[in-house]
């Protein structure tokens, strides 16, 4: 990860709090109107899905020290997941088991 | 018209929910601050966002070093969803319930609350969902700060293998929605294939990995909304279990 410029990273979080807020609160106080479009409501609710999708693969693979530590983790949390694990659980044990991994090869 | 017992029915009704949050944000912060952001940011973003999913895409998409408008629209993308919530709420409010306190219990609007607050039967008033939004707001923040502040004593070793934390949780919010419903399984499935696609073939390289991530994710979203449009009923289950 590179130097991070922290004017940049602040304005960032702003404009992140700005497109989440907006949502939240637009319908309750201007846009008070009922979306009738199924296509809409469909696509509004898929999209975390894909969004998350997207993020994760492929970069999953290149976000530790190399390919097989990586696989090792994703697998992992993959597994835990599966069988409905927390967040955290699953996050903290794909760290692990990278750890351990990567001090083995 | 009884304000003090909807706040406290809202704060216990909210309780749980901010337990649940403090070690999600927990981790949250820890994996910011591995990442490089100061601790004050971490909290910042978790004081100002309060939503898990898309300020962990935000908050990655800032330590890639993305510029402002993909950070900005990946963000709203992912919680474009919350439009809905806000709807659906909206139309059980108590008539009158002024604009201030609207702005207010808006922000407080997250997957876990607006369930909560949806399952309450009855009007819902202004004190009801304050109270319903104090504790996972504390819980977020507290948590976020605390994990933040632990990062800085974790051996370098292991503060390397935090690379992959944040593609865990993504990873935990992925799978159990794939396994309940096969239509968001194809989704990601399409979402990632077009992001493969964006990404490994040469005539594309010209675009960026952030929008690379918003045309994957109108991809997917988009023929997934055609090709399996969705019931209410199965997007009020659905909403429970995104977090």
């Amino acid at each position: 990860m590179e130097s991070l410029d922290m004017k940049r990273a602040v304005i960032c979080i702003f404009l992140m709090a700005l497109v989440t807020y907006v949502p939240r609160v637009l319908p309750l106080t201007v846009f008070r109107k009922q979306i009738r479009s199924r296509y809409i409501r469909s696509f509004l609710d898929y999209t975390p899905y894909a969004v998350l999708g997207a993020m994760t693969f492929p970069d999953v693979f290149t976000s530790t020290g190399n390919l097989v530590s990586a696989l090792a983790g994703t697998a992992t949390a993959f597994v835990l997941s599966y069988y409905r694990k927390g967040l955290v659980t699953v996050a903290c044990s794909a760290i692990a088991v990278v750890y351990i991994v990567e001090l083995l090869l | 018209m009884n304000v003090r017992k909807d706040l406290v029915q809202g704060l216990r009704d909210g309780f749980p929910i901010g337990l649940g949050y403090a070690p999600v944000a927990f981790t949250f912060g820890f994996i910011a601050v591995s990442g490089g952001l100061p601790l004050w940011a971490a909290a910042l973003i978790s004081l100002t966002n309060l939503t898990s999913a898309g300020q962990f895409a935000g908050t990655n998409l800032i330590l890639q070093g993305a510029g402002y408008i993909e950070v900005a629209m990946t963000t709203f993308v992912i919680n474009i969803r919350y439009m809905l919530m806000s709807l659906s709420l909206g139309q059980r409010l108590e008539k009158g319930t002024g604009i201030l306190s609207r702005m207010g219990f808006g922000f407080g609007i997250t997957d876990e609350t607006f369930v909560m607050a949806s399952l309450k039967p009855g009007i819902l008033r202004a004190p009801y969902l304050f109270g319903l939004i104090l504790f996972p707001i504390l819980g977020w923040n507290l948590g976020t700060i605390l994990g933040g502040s632990i990062s800085a004593v974790l051996p370098e070793a292991l503060q390397n293998a935090m690379g992959i934390a944040l593609y865990g949780m993504f990873i935990a919010l992925i799978v159990p929605a794939s396994r309940d419903s096969i239509h968001v399984f194809l989704i990601v499935v399409m979402a990632v294939a077009a992001n493969c696609m964006l990404k490994y073939i040469p005539v594309f390289s010209f675009i960026s990995p952030g929008f690379r991530i918003i045309l994957s994710t109108v991809a997917g979203a988009g023929l997934g909304a055609a090709l399996f449009p969705r019931d209410e009923a199965e997007y009020v289950k659905k909403e429970g279990e995104t977090e």
